[in-house]
């Protein structure tokens, strides 16, 4: 397999809509990324920026109606996941792509026990009979980190803490083998230090299982820690791509420039006030023409109001989505 | 700041919750030792920050320092005056004194009130403008004071996004004048780019009218910008207290050193660098809390004299206090 020049899920020009009483909703703009076989994608942005949308739509897993995929491509393995039956959604959803949520708790079923919901997994995409099931349901809970594994199949999910239950949410994902893992906000809900185990595990299995991760958060710092490329995302645009260290170095969009700022460091003494970042992000509800960015954005210059600036090049492997080249402006803030 | 004796003074406090078996006759089974003998004290115009894991019972020591829960044990002074024996006009005075900033902004605000009605509730309860226009007048001012424009009184919450809503519980605490306000996680359900606005305001009032807070979060970063001295909270004790920078850049505790390793860096070169300690397990239960120290069965560097040694709270340097059985001597 060439895996070095095919990307394992290349999207193209996306864009999702939502139509509802109060109007329709711009919730995913045009945007196009890709991933290589191998690689951890962070996609970061935050809450109603579409990084949740953008993953759904490739899954299928949008509500039509009141979503509408307007348009785009997905192509995974040759396939556009876009236009692909729900027939064959179901063979692909787990067996080749898997996905955990924020929410451990909402995501199992609180009546069934862990045991059941594992093995009812492996016996759909994989065929095989209770006993085979039962015993993979133990190795998988085994490889996650959940001590006594034999003993808690017969547990309900309440019966395990938050950590746990994520960890029973990877087991499942990774029941199947899959070659894209995608992992929407899975440490959110947790602890710090509950939030470090669960990277250490996925890091690990990341090693041990090859796997192509796309991991979303609106947490600048648990990215830093585990991506190889960083897409940040703001009102349903892509507004910067890069290497990881090449963003947090040299950032290029004023988004990301002002996130960065407003951030403390728990590494570093207080030296100034954090740079806030006035406004609030634009409502979706309005068809976007101008740069979504322009209303906050201390560089913006007249341009920025009435065309909306595309995703270029800056340097190799670094992309943004600005009008102005903040490095030599003399307006605005700098960190 | 230091001169003056500190404003708020908490000794030994504790706060149980009673668990209950059986539907019909309720026994009382045990209890939850939410808080289980805490002391402290904050200086005037001082930011104290209290940090810890959920469950850690962060929370419910700042409900308790407000009288909200009836304290189990301990005293309360505040301003020189002691709570113990506080009879009912003394607690109403108390709680004019002092106020809340609530974490979830959606809750925190009743949905079939006004914004006017919401942020001079504690003007009317304290009957502190007694004319209807002074009452307006005031809110208008304190709308203004956080940042909002008085055209938006007659709004209710649903009108505003979560950045305003929780400008709306600043102006509400701010109301009565208070000296001591008790922000519980007053930022966490906010999103990144309206975190730094809210902690801005915060700072702002601060300096402006002198303010004393204490500080409750579990996003130590944060702390570590905002607050002057912080304290770090497991299982119902505080297991560690000292000035910002010497805690978090001189941790002594094994807890908080594995508290502040966890803390994600944005800068993916010094993450790599970072020598991480990575706990196992959760926090135990607080309905039976681990005997002796009760951080040994997830510590690190835990001997066996840990299991049965309740650790002594000493002063290992200068205002940076510490309950750790292996690090005395």
């Amino acid at each position: 397999m060439d895996n070095h020049s095919t990307p394992l899920l290349q999207v193209e020009d996306l864009r999702t809509r939502f139509h509802i009483p109060e109007g329709t909703v711009f919730a995913v703009n045009g945007i196009s990324f890709s991933i290589k076989e191998g690689e951890t994608l962070g996609v970061v942005g935050e809450s109603g920026c579409g990084k949740s949308v953008t993953m759904l739509s490739i899954l299928g897993l949008i509500p039509i109606p009141p979503g509408e995929i307007v348009s785009g491509k997905a192509i995974f393995r040759d396939r556009d996941l876009i236009k692909l039956p729900e027939s064959e959604f179901e063979h692909l959803r787990g067996n080749e792509v898997a996905m955990i949520f924020q929410d451990p708790m909402t995501s199992l079923n609180p009546v069934l026990t862990i045991g059941r919901q594992i093995t009812e997994t492996v016996r759909t995409h994989l065929g095989m009979n209770q006993e085979a099931a039962e015993k993979t349901a133990i190795e998988l809970l085994e490889r996650v980190g959940i001590p006594e594994a034999a003993s808690r199949l017969g547990n309900y999910p309440h019966q395990f803490s938050g950590g746990m239950r994520q960890r029973v949410m990877i087991a499942m994902a990774l029941s199947c083998n899959p070659s894209l893992l995608i992992a929407d906000e899975p440490t959110t809900a947790l602890d710090v230090t509950i939030q470090a185990q669960i990277v250490e595990l996925v890091l690990h299995l990341r090693e041990q299982l090859h796997m192509t991760i796309i991991w979303i958060t609106h947490d600048l710092g648990v990215v830093a820690g585990l991506a190889d490329r960083v897409i940040v995302m703001y009102a349903g645009y892509i507004v910067e791509e890069a290497l990881v260290d090449d963003l947090y170095e040299n950032p290029c969009h004023p988004y990301t420039v002002a996130l960065l700022g407003a951030l403390p460091r728990v590494d570093r003494r207080r030296d100034h006030r954090l740079n806030s970042i006035p406004g609030a992000p634009p409502n979706l509800l309005v068809e976007p023409h101008s740069c979504p960015f322009a209303a906050r954005c201390t560089y913006v210059i007249d341009k920025c109001r009435v065309e909306n600036p595309p995703l270029l090049s800056v340097a190799p492997d670094h992309k943004s989505a600005c009008w102005v080249d903040i490095k030599s402006s003399t307006t605005g803030i700098t960190r | 700041m230091n001169d003056a004796q500190p404003l708020i003074v908490v000794e030994g406090l504790k706060k149980y919750f009673p668990v209950t078996s059986g539907v019909v006759f309720q026994r009382k089974a045990g209890s939850v030792r939410a808080v289980d003998g805490i002391s402290f004290s904050i200086a005037r115009g001082e930011t104290l920050g209290l940090v810890g894991e959920s469950g850690c019972g962060k929370t419910t020591a700042g409900r308790t320092i407000l009288n909200l829960y009836t304290p189990t044990a301990g005293k309360i002074v505040i301003d020189g005056q002691d709570l113990t024996n506080a009879n009912k006009v003394d607690l109403k005075e108390f709680r004019r004194k002092t106020a809340m900033i609530f974490q979830d902004p959606y809750a925190s605000l009743n949905p079939r009130w006004t914004v006017n009605a919401i942020v001079s509730e504690p003007i009317r309860v304290h009957k502190l403008f007694t004319k209807e226009k002074e009452r307006i007048d005031k809110v208008n001012e304190l709308l203004n004071l956080v940042g909002l424009s008085s055209r938006l009184i007659n709004r209710f919450p649903h009108e505003f996004s979560g950045g305003q809503r929780q400008r709306i519980g600043v102006a509400r605490a701010l109301a009565s004048d208070p000296l001591f306000i008790v922000c519980d996680e007053p930022i966490s359900a906010l999103d990144v780019s309206i975190q730094a606005q809210v902690v801005n305001l915060l700072e702002d009032l601060q300096d402006k009218f002198g303010l004393t807070y204490l500080f409750i979060a579990h996003d130590l970063s944060m702390v570590r910008h905002i607050c002057d001295r912080v304290a770090v909270m497991y299982l119902g004790v505080i297991v560690e207290l000292g000035e910002r920078n010497e805690l978090y850049e001189n941790p002594l505790h094994p807890y908080t050193q594995a508290l502040l390793s966890a803390v994600p860096i944005p800068d993916p070169k010094r993450d790599r660098e970072r020598r991480r300690v990575i706990l196992s397990g959760d926090v135990p239960s607080p309905i039976n809390p681990p005997s002796g120290c009760r951080f040994h069965p997830r510590c690190p560097i835990g001997k066996e004299h840990c299991k049965m040694d309740i650790p002594e709270w000493f002063e290992a340097s200068p205002g940076h206090w510490v309950a750790c059985n292996e690090i005395k001597g």
